[in-house]
């Protein structure tokens, strides 16, 4: 194979390494209002599901307060509990 | 007394006064019964995310209120008998929720959380 191009079999991880920190302690907010819907949109993906911890970064305890605000929201119809193309 | 705070889902095919006229009918329920209404937020109809009963939109009101425990079940049943609404979700709240409600009624608020929350997003 004449090309010289490098192909990486795996995408490169870039930037991975940045310290990800649990942006409720740092803020010092303590209540996660579950009526605020485009608040809590930066914590869900675009199908609608709660996006993980490793992800967001958040601690264990913020990150239960939010999966139960995205569930209240869902549950008045304020999030979708499934969606495709939510962003 | 504990402070609990509802938000309602009334079906939008009502009238706007009949839907003003249900909800005075449950804050009249709570005040009867010895609550002390804090604070009552109209949203009006607002786009549902998914349809609700075959309906799209809903007529969304929220009271904040305090009440003795035993009242917040007479208002449940109350709440299902009523074929107008749609949802309801009552919460107990705690002394966070209280403060951060305080401040977002006192307006102190609108500019500070937006700007934390961008500056928590960069």
């Amino acid at each position: 194979m004449a090309n010289d191009q490098i192909q990486y079999v795996t995408a490169p991880k870039v930037d991975d390494n940045r310290k990800k920190y649990c942006r409720f302690k740092k803020n010092g907010i303590k209540y996660i209002d579950y009526k605020d819907a485009n608040f809590l949109l930066k914590f869900i993906n675009d199908q609608g599901k709660v996006l993980p911890r490793r992800l967001t970064g958040t601690s264990l305890k913020f990150q239960r307060k939010v999966a139960q605000a995205v569930k209240r929201a869902r549950h008045i119809g304020l999030l979708p509990y499934v969606t495709d193309s939510l962003k | 007394m504990q402070q609990y705070d509802t938000v309602i889902v009334l079906t939008p095919l009502l009238s706007d006064e009949t839907a003003k006229e249900a909800i005075a009918k449950y804050s009249k329920i709570l005040t009867d019964n010895g609550a002390e209404i804090v604070q009552e937020d109209n949203w009006g109809l607002k786009k549902l995310a998914y349809p609700i009963q075959k309906k799209t939109t809903g007529y969304y009101h929220l009271i904040e209120y305090k009440a003795p425990g035993d009242l917040i079940n007479k208002l449940e049943i109350e709440f299902r008998r009523d074929e107008r609404v749609l949802r309801f979700l009552t919460i107990a709240l705690d002394k966070h929720a209280t403060a951060y409600n305080d401040k977002k009624r006192s307006g102190a608020f609108n500019q500070k959380k937006t700007v934390k929350a961008e500056e928590a997003a960069k």
